[in-house]
């Protein structure tokens, strides 16, 4: 669908109004975005409730069935939203799962931030910390730690305890690596300052060390978000009874694929909304950061 | 009149594990200051006036020599010093009076005795009206000038300038020059001033000590005879011409060699 552009043509006369063509250019984004989602529901509700097969058949005769697929495999948008809305407000099953997985990963950011940021922070201060730990670092970056979980089952159990242990430690890897390499990017000159400035080392942390690794905080703690949704399904496929994990598990078993959705949304909203947080922090910062290049 | 600053028989080397030399960055340099003078070093670029700047302020050590204040020696930096930095180094994330006050902070000053002390100093560098402004809105020229100002509210007995206009354009140079004329006349400061425009050096000093290409030494000295308060018009006299040209002399026996070795200024 596109908007007839009329042709601007040489000299403008003066009006008050935007042409058509300006105003579809302001909102180009949402509506290129909202086109490209409404097309691809379309299509899967399509395949979902088998219209591409009827409207095919005549063409392709039978082999057009392989265009319909049962709900068994796959849950037309639909059904999910229909799923979703009675989850929510009828039964209200969906709230003690999204309650308990909320706080295991509340709890699990909270322990990755609170390890995670000062020992990434210090490590990248002092250069001897640094060449110690950067071998580890960068094992622990490449280990997946997904695969530690029967590990972490053997010792923890399958208890909450053990799931907060697992998403903190997939969360703290990016926390640790970027507030790592935050300090070791920043500008000497701005420690030369302190340093001629007789600043203590809590001071040199407070006024500079913190401050110019803010931006690098965030972005680690972006990709830790990412990170930590993987760890809610799958830390919860071990003993656990509630959770948004479980229950895609126990949906997925039972063949219940609108449940399996309504499931995966809940992350991906939570996941959107945290990321969208995370970006205006970044903006906020970003006062002096987005000329910081106009600068030097 | 008072010493105020001495530097003696300072040198400074280096290691360069990677070419397996080592290098003379400073041999031997003596330099005594008197208090309130204003004294400027320049030489070639390379020479090593950045480096002997450091060694004074006690940001870097020297291999051999003492930095003495008022006779006492000392090795690290300390409220008796400030530095006005090469590039304004100001703290992005602050704005205009945050980077004033950052020394005083570092200093222990309470938040309210800091805040008006700075704003006083804000006035003195032309700054009122732009407290609240972060330093990317600033031009080069107002950054110097914070710059300036950070350094002067600490309120040093020494002031200790490296190259601190070498960014700008040459008109917010000859007007940063007259401020800081004007400036030091009301604050009274002894100055270090690195440079390598002859024609600053000889405008703002009271002596103009000239460094030989690496190895930094101590070539020569002059004295700039011009009576205070001066005028920027002084540069078009004959008189400041004839000591100009003498210092070029001075400096451009060593450019040939400084040009080899310019690698790391």
């Amino acid at each position: 669908m596109t908007i007839a552009a009329p042709q601007a043509g040489g000299n403008s006369i003066p009006t008050s109004t935007p042409l058509p063509r300006e105003r579809y250019a302001a909102f180009e984004r949402p509506i290129l975005g909202a086109l490209a989602l409404t097309i691809f529901l379309l299509f899967w509700e399509g395949v979902a409730r088998g219209w591409w097969a009827d409207l095919l058949h005549p063409i392709l005769g039978s082999n057009a069935d392989a265009l319909r697929v049962r709900p068994i495999f796959l849950a037309s948008p639909s059904t999910i939203a229909t799923s979703a809305y009675s989850m929510l407000f009828e039964t209200g099953e969906l709230w003690p799962h999204l309650g308990l997985s909320a706080f295991e990963f509340v709890s699990a950011l909270a322990i990755a931030v609170t390890l995670g940021v000062p020992f990434g922070l210090i490590v990248g201060r002092y250069q001897y910390l640094s060449y110690a730990v950067e071998p580890l670092l960068a094992a622990l970056n490449a280990t997946p730690q997904i695969a530690l979980l029967p590990l972490v089952v053997l010792w923890m159990g399958t208890g909450v305890a053990a799931r907060v242990f697992i998403i903190a430690l997939l969360m703290i890897v990016p926390i640790v690596i970027s507030a790592h390499a935050a300090v070791r990017t920043i500008d000497a000159r701005l420690l030369r300052l302190a340093r001629s400035f007789s600043a203590s080392e809590a001071q040199v942390f407070k006024t500079i060390i913190l401050p110019a690794s803010f931006p690098y905080l965030l972005a680690g703690l972006r990709l830790a978000i990412g990170r930590g949704m993987i760890g809610i399904v799958v830390g919860e496929v071990y003993g656990s009874a509630v959770g948004i994990g479980v229950m895609i598990n126990r949906a997925g078993s039972t063949f219940k694929t609108d449940r399996v959705f309504v499931g995966v949304f809940t992350i991906v909203i939570a996941g959107l909304l945290l990321s969208e947080l995370v970006r205006r922090l970044e903006r906020r910062v970003g006062v002096w950061r987005e000329s910081a290049v106009d600068v030097q | 009149m008072k010493v105020k600053l001495e530097a003696r028989q300072i040198s400074l080397e280096y290691g360069r594990p990677a070419s397996n030399s080592r290098i003379v960055a400073l041999s031997g340099i003596d330099l005594t200051i008197f208090e309130n003078e204003f004294v400027s070093i320049v030489g070639p670029s390379g020479c090593g006036k950045t480096t002997f700047l450091s060694v004074v302020d006690g940001l870097m050590p020297a291999t051999s020599g003492q930095v003495l204040v008022d006779g006492v020696i000392v090795s690290r930096p300390g409220p008796d010093r400030a530095v006005v930095f090469q590039d304004s180094s100001l703290l992005p994330w602050r704005t205009v009076i945050g980077n004033v006050i950052y020394g005083l902070e570092c200093a222990g000053a309470t938040a309210a005795m800091a805040r008006e002390r700075s704003q006083h100093f804000i006035e003195l560098v032309g700054l009122s009206g732009f407290e609240d402004r972060y330093p990317y809105e600033l031009s080069g020229g107002m950054q110097q000038r914070v710059n300036l100002a950070r350094a002067l509210v600490m309120d040093p007995q020494i002031l200790l300038m490296d190259e601190p206009f070498a960014a700008l354009d040459a008109q917010t140079r000859e007007l940063m020059q007259e401020e800081l004329l004007r400036i030091w006349s009301e604050a009274g400061k002894t100055v270090l001033f690195i440079t390598h425009q002859i024609d600053e050096a000889v405008i703002l000093s009271d002596r103009v000590i000239v460094f030989s290409a690496r190895p930094g030494r101590v070539k020569a000295t002059i004295d700039v005879p011009f009576e205070r308060p001066r005028s920027l018009r002084l540069k078009r006299s004959p008189r400041f011409h004839e000591i100009e040209d003498r210092i070029w002399h001075l400096i451009q026996d060593d450019a040939p060699r400084s040009h080899l070795l310019a690698g790391n200024p």
